[in-house]
């Protein structure tokens, strides 16, 4: 971890901060895409190293944030058969959907587990055969290929009963949803960098191009993301729009392509709906029909839930930058972590739960 | 008389407290985070309300024929039973020993009641209460009463244990967050988060190069030692469950002054960090079973912390902080950046991270 140290150095991070306060001139914001980034910026506190007139806007990169109550509302409906051992993510455990969520699901006796990988799940599956085993599958291109293994692992095993709740999405065309929002201004942005890690770069070379935007890899440490602006404002000053790999130490053009084939392998694109947005064209994956029998959604009876979406929660602008949270009234008063309103409150990667713990403001 | 109780409990039937907005117990009012202070304080505190209880530090403090006591309680769950550096044996003695001392206490008798599950193995068992005798030894405490209950298979998960424990305070110590000054130093006994590291990993089945194991030791005596050299240490206590960060903010806010640390100045080992990393934790949060806090005046500081070094469970013994009188009830960090922002109480339990 000593590397990792490097990347939290006071000196250096200091330096870049200079380097940005010596160039920038224009007033601009700038987007990070991924939840991760939000939480470093805010737990690091960086306004203190920006210039007034660089904001930085939290993008909608947060797996659990954008999952809607829709899909939630599904996985609570599994989970209280008692047929089913619903299987997920910690992150998920909290969100709330309709009515309730999973941790209280849990707390009333449904079978709920926590893994760290779908494959864990697979093995549940094998251990309690006379159990339906699901899998509540969130995230985006970096959780994809995983689930991916994990449906062709119980294929292998020849499986009957495991199933993935799908609701992997991806970054990509959530992007250009938000550049095609004319309520949205942003001009630069910096991409996830664990995302473009198995995806590459090369979808962002269209969106660069297309809307002549800086779009910058960035990691996630502190000295990654004051690079990653420092990027990003230095092309806006000189009007450029490039793509620019500063997470190199992890990304390449390509991506990974073993990832990328397992992704193929398993799933299609398919229109995909995001909380709070709506729904985005070819945004998410489902699975291909000859996984048919590991398709939760086509397993079980789904329909007739009523979704019912937080009143007076304004989780869709703030996923799309349009507003922080400070700006919802809801916000630190009926809506805090322990009771949370909508997901961005719950993930710790979530904007609204980054502000009410690190900022503390309006409470 | 009857007509004070009858108004009180029409004063409580009149305005009920929500107690709870939960209508059940989740994971997370154990946490150690904000909902089990909420279950502490609308629940338990104002319903059992009295002078000694509503301290709510780690022990109860008794005056009783002259002679004050420390009386602590606290029961013990934990999967897995065994991990590296102990069980739940030696977590349950060292656990009650840890809170007696925090009180500046000597401490001397304990209790162990056992709440077994059917089909526990007797081996298990065995080595358990070896443990706890060869703890309690090395504290210096006897086990002078017990209990047994059995439940059922499935009922419970595998074992629990209460302990108790009761210790005689010297003449002279008080040892209280409102002794907390603008000023006093913040010392911990060395790397933080190693406990709970230890289990969460052993649970996931996480390998490392060398195993994290867990710091799960008792302080009484290097409390002791702190306690002979000086007169000014204002208040202790050990970050358990829900970490330093819990212990820094619960003595902010009662002691009605700021904190300030730096995160730099946090002990912390390579391994432990990377397995932090990796789980999305913050480190500020995980349990530490053989950690004590301690706050001193500024003169006195570092003659304790010299002490703290030359024991054994202090080589790594480090300054945190300092007391302050600016954001009084907040506890203030200084990143590793440079820049500063707040340390929050954590509302329920760290949870792994999705990616
Ligand atoms: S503060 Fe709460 S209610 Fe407001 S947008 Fe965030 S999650 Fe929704």
């Amino acid at each position: 971890m000593k590397y990792i140290d490097e990347y939290r150095n006071h000196e250096v991070v200091k330096a870049v901060s200079q380097a940005i306060h010596k160039i920038s001139e224009k007033y601009i914001s700038v987007m990070e895409i991924c939840g991760g980034q939000t939480h470093t910026i805010l737990k690091y506190n960086f306004e203190e190293y920006l210039p007034k007139n660089i904001t930085l806007i939290h993008g909608p990169g947060c797996p659990v944030c954008v999952t809607p109550v829709s899909i939630i509302d599904k996985a609570i409906s599994l989970a209280s058969r008692n047929d089913v051992v619903l299987v997920t993510f910690g992150d998920m455990l909290r969100v709330p959907g309709s009515v309730g969520d999973l941790l209280s699901a849990k707390a009333n006796g449904k079978d709920v587990r926590m893994v760290y990988s779908p494959l864990d799940a697979v093995k549940i599956a094998g251990d309690n055969p006379e159990k339906k085993v699901v899998f509540f599958a969130v995230g985006f291109e970096t959780t994809a290929p995983s689930n991916a293994r994990s449906v062709i692992e119980a294929k292998k095993l020849n499986l009957n009963n495991y199933y993935l709740l799908c609701a992997n999405m991806l970054v990509p065309p959530a992007i250009e949803a938000l550049m095609n929002n004319k309520n949205v201004k942003i001009r630069g942005l910096l991409a996830a960098g664990h995302v473009c890690t198995v995806m590459g770069l090369k979808e962002y070379e269209i969106i660069a191009e297309k809307y002549h935007i800086p779009i910058i890899a960035t990691g996630f440490e502190p000295l990654d993301i004051i690079t990653g602006i420092y990027e990003a404002v230095g092309q806006i000053e000189e009007d450029r729009y490039e793509v620019v790999n500063k997470y190199s130490r992890a990304v390449s053009r390509e991506g990974n392509l073993h990832a990328q084939k397992l992704i193929e392998l398993v799933f299609d694109k398919t229109d995909k709906e995001w909380r709070g947005i709506g729904v985005i064209p070819q945004s998410g994956l489902k699975l291909k029909d000859e996984f048919y029998e590991f398709d939760a959604e086509k397993n079980f009876i789904l329909d007739g839930i009523e979704v019912r979406e937080p009143k007076d929660c304004i989780a869709g602008e703030i996923l799309q930058g349009m507003k922080k949270p400070a700006d919802c009234i809801s916000f630190g008063k009926i809506c805090n972590p322990e009771h949370p309103l909508g997901a961005p409150m719950v993930s710790p990667e979530g904007a609204c739960a980054a502000y009410f713990r690190y900022r503390q403001v309006q409470q | 008389m009857t007509n004070k109780v009858q108004n009180n409990i029409n004063g409580k039937l009149n305005c009920p407290v929500p107690y709870s907005d939960y209508k059940k117990i989740l994971l997370a009012h154990g946490s150690g985070g904000t909902l089990t202070h909420e279950l502490i304080t609308k629940l338990f505190v104002s319903q059992f309300d009295n002078p000694k209880l509503n301290v709510l530090h780690d022990s109860a403090v008794l005056n009783i024929n002259g002679s004050k006591l420390a009386f602590t309680t606290d029961s013990y769950v934990v999967n897995p039973v065994f991990f590296p550096g102990g069980n739940i044996g030696s977590l349950a003695v060292n656990g009650t020993v840890n809170d007696l001392a925090m009180c500046g206490a000597k401490p001397l008798y304990i209790s162990a009641g056992f709440i077994i599950e059917e089909g526990f193995s007797v081996e298990d068992l065995n080595l358990i209460t070896q443990t706890m005798r060869k703890a309690a030894d090395l504290a210096g405490v006897e086990i002078v009463t017990g209990d047994t209950k059995v439940v059922e298979h499935g009922k419970g998960d595998g074992i629990f244990i209460n302990t108790a424990g009761i210790g005689i305070i010297r003449e002279g110590i008080e040892i209280l967050p409102k002794n907390c000054k603008p000023g006093d130093v913040i010392l911990i006994n060395g790397k933080i988060a190693e406990h709970g590291i230890a289990i969460m990993s052993k649970r996931q089945g996480f390998e490392f190069e060398t195993e994290i194991v867990s710091d799960c030791a008792a302080l009484n005596e290097l409390v002791e030692e702190i306690l002979n050299a000086t007169q000014n240490i204002h208040m202790m206590r050990d970050p358990t469950r829900g970490g330093v960060a819990t212990v820094l903010n619960e003595v902010a806010s009662s002691s009605g002054c700021g904190i300030f640390i730096g995160e730099n100045s946090i002990p912390i080992s390579e391994q432990v960090k990377g397995a932090c990393e990796i789980l999305g934790f913050d480190p500020l949060y995980v349990a530490n079973e053989g950690k004590l806090i301690v706050f001193v005046s500024p003169n006195d500081a570092e003659k304790v912390l010299n002490i703290m070094k030359n024991h054994p469970l202090g080589k790594d013994s480090a300054m945190l902080g300092i007391v302050t009188a600016d954001n009084p009830g907040k506890v203030i960090i200084k990143t590793s950046i440079g820049t500063t922002r707040i340390v929050d109480m954590l509302s329920g339990e760290q949870l792994p991270r999705i990616c």
